[in-house]
């Protein structure tokens, strides 16, 4: 299959699935949802130590998923690297062929499970946007010319559910002027919420090439569910969906979640809410096949 | 105001281990306004420490503890009595102990840990308001700092974690950009929320920083040379 920026250019319905490296060298489980998934979207996140907590490096899968023939899209975060380290790994990435970049500003370290460590946040994800297009330019953040520029479609994200979501849409302006080619929101469940984010998103990029996906994160249970409400800033699961959850056992719940991404799937594409989705699940990918056959995407 | 906190009574017996004759020195400004170093705090050491079988053989309240003229003023009228001691205890902040120890070639001990520098909102109730990072930018923010108020010193707008206008860092804690955005809103200059900042200069100081100010032809910042 073509890339993920090909297939964002060509204008389809443009899916993508996520990895998350191991805490550990066992790369067995990995290398078998990248196997799965590579070949049923058009890009495959790969996390960046996310919520913090410390993995196998984004850089390495991202350049394995390449590898095996797959499109990865590089999650760089600003936590853990000042601008030379951001820069030197971006060149890295390049190095590796990995051409999708997603900027990220990263959660801050005490969220996660090394909580003494030092936050960087030398670069904000704005300005980590503004370096990817500069480098593909040909220069660095500084300036100097590259011997040989980069060419990354460069990805950024925005939360739809944020409370209040005024400063949000303005660090959305930001991520756009800044040159973002991408967007893939954080998870959304509410799709009446989420149209209407769309329809101010797509005013404030009129006349511009950037694709918005909608991030879809598959509620695996009540519990899940309740919890992603309570404790997961930016994300609102509405009691409809959670009385949904709760109509069937407990057995059933999973599969329920399954539905409902797939629904959601199938609603954002024949409406044209957006220019595609962003399926995660969070460890379970082995389901997302099924949900992308549910949702009559399968293949894309 | 520097904000600091009285270390744990058993950390400093630790550090204080072989020291038998203890001077201790307290700061008349910051840590007698955060209750760390003022006259009650040094008297309250004296007793905990002569408790434990310590001798105290001085205790003074230097008027401004990082003033390391004046604290090597204090040490040299009181030679006789601050020559006994085998330590120095100094209960302020790390500026007031390294002042001790531009004063002496004893052992210095630090009776406190520096916390940030704070403003007052109450009585002991201290907030971060600044972090002294060389060149203030806050016009553009509404005079509320994005570099210090912000766990993650963002610039340009909130991160993800901004949860119903909290942080996601402590969900007691405001987020800044909501601060921010409201404070503009009432200020009538939305357009600040316009603006693209470009990341901060971190070695506009570098650390350790030194300003050497005599006259308009004598300026010198940065790192001492």
């Amino acid at each position: 299959m073509g890339t993920y920026r090909d297939a964002c250019k060509a204008g389809d319905f443009v899916i993508s699935g996520e990895i998350g490296p191991p805490k550990g060298t066992n790369v067995e489980t990995m290398l078998h949802h990248i196997e799965m998934l590579k070949d049923k979207v058009a890009g495959l996140n790969v996390t960046d130590n996310q919520s913090a907590v410390m993995r196998m490096g984004s850089l390495a899968v991202s350049g394995e998923i390449v590898r095996r023939g797959g499109d990865p899209i590089f999650q760089t975060t600003c936590r853990d690297r000042n601008r030379l380290g951001l820069q030197s790994d971006l060149l890295s990435a390049a190095f590796l062929g990995i051409t999708n970049v997603l900027c990220l500003t990263g959660d801050h370290p005490v969220v996660g499970d090394h909580k003494q460590a030092k936050g960087v946040f030398d670069f904000d994800s704005v300005h980590l946007i503004q370096c990817c297009k500069k480098m593909n330019a040909g220069t660095d953040w500084e300036g100097n010319e590259l011997e040989g520029k980069t060419d990354f479609f460069v990805g950024a994200v925005v939360t739809p559910e944020a409370d209040p979501i005024e400063p949000q849409m303005y660090k959305f302006a930001r991520k756009v002027e800044a040159g973002a080619d991408f967007f893939q929101t954080q998870a959304v469940y509410d799709m009446d919420n989420f149209q209407r984010f769309m329809e101010e998103a797509r005013e404030m990029t009129a006349g511009t090439d950037v694709k918005i996906m909608a991030g879809l994160v598959v509620l695996t249970g009540l519990g899940m569910a309740k919890y992603m409400n309570r404790a997961v800033p930016g994300i609102f699961v509405p009691d409809a969906l959670l009385e949904e959850m709760a109509g069937v056992e407990k057995e059933q719940q999973l599969q329920k979640g399954m539905e409902i991404a797939a629904r959601h799937i199938r609603f954002l594409k024949e409406n044209k809410v957006c220019d595609g989705v962003h399926v995660m699940a969070i460890g379970k990918e082995d389901i997302v096949p099924d949900i992308l056959a549910m949702a009559g995407v399968a293949g894309a | 105001m520097i904000i600091s906190q009285k270390k744990p009574f058993e950390e400093i017996v630790e550090d204080l281990e072989g020291d038998t004759r203890i001077a201790i020195i307290g700061c008349g400004e910051c840590a007698t306004v955060t209750h760390t170093g003022g006259e009650p705090e040094v008297a309250e050491m004296k007793e905990k420490l002569e408790a434990i079988g310590k001798e105290v053989v001085y205790t003074d309240v230097v008027h401004t503890g990082c003033h390391e003229l004046d604290v090597k003023r204090v040490l040299r009228q009181n030679k006789q009595l601050v020559e006994q001691a085998d330590a120095f205890l100094v209960l302020s902040c790390g500026a007031g102990t390294q002042a001790v120890r531009a004063a002496t070639d004893k052992h210095v001990v630090p009776g406190c840990d520096p916390l940030f520098l704070g403003n007052i909102q109450r009585s002991m109730d201290f907030i971060e308001k600044c972090s002294h990072c060389g060149a203030c930018v806050i016009d553009d923010y509404g005079a509320i700092c994005p570099v210090t108020r912000c766990p993650k010193g963002l610039l340009n707008g909130p991160c993800g974690g901004t949860n119903h206008g909290k942080c996601e860092v402590d969900p007691e804690m405001d987020c800044a950009w909501v601060l921010i955005h409201e404070q503009l809103k009432k200020e009538g200059r939305e357009d600040k929320r316009n603006l693209l900042h470009a990341p901060k200069d971190w070695n506009v100081i570098r650390r350790p920083g030194a300003l050497v100010e005599r006259g308009p032809e004598k300026q010198k910042m940065g790192s001492e040379q």
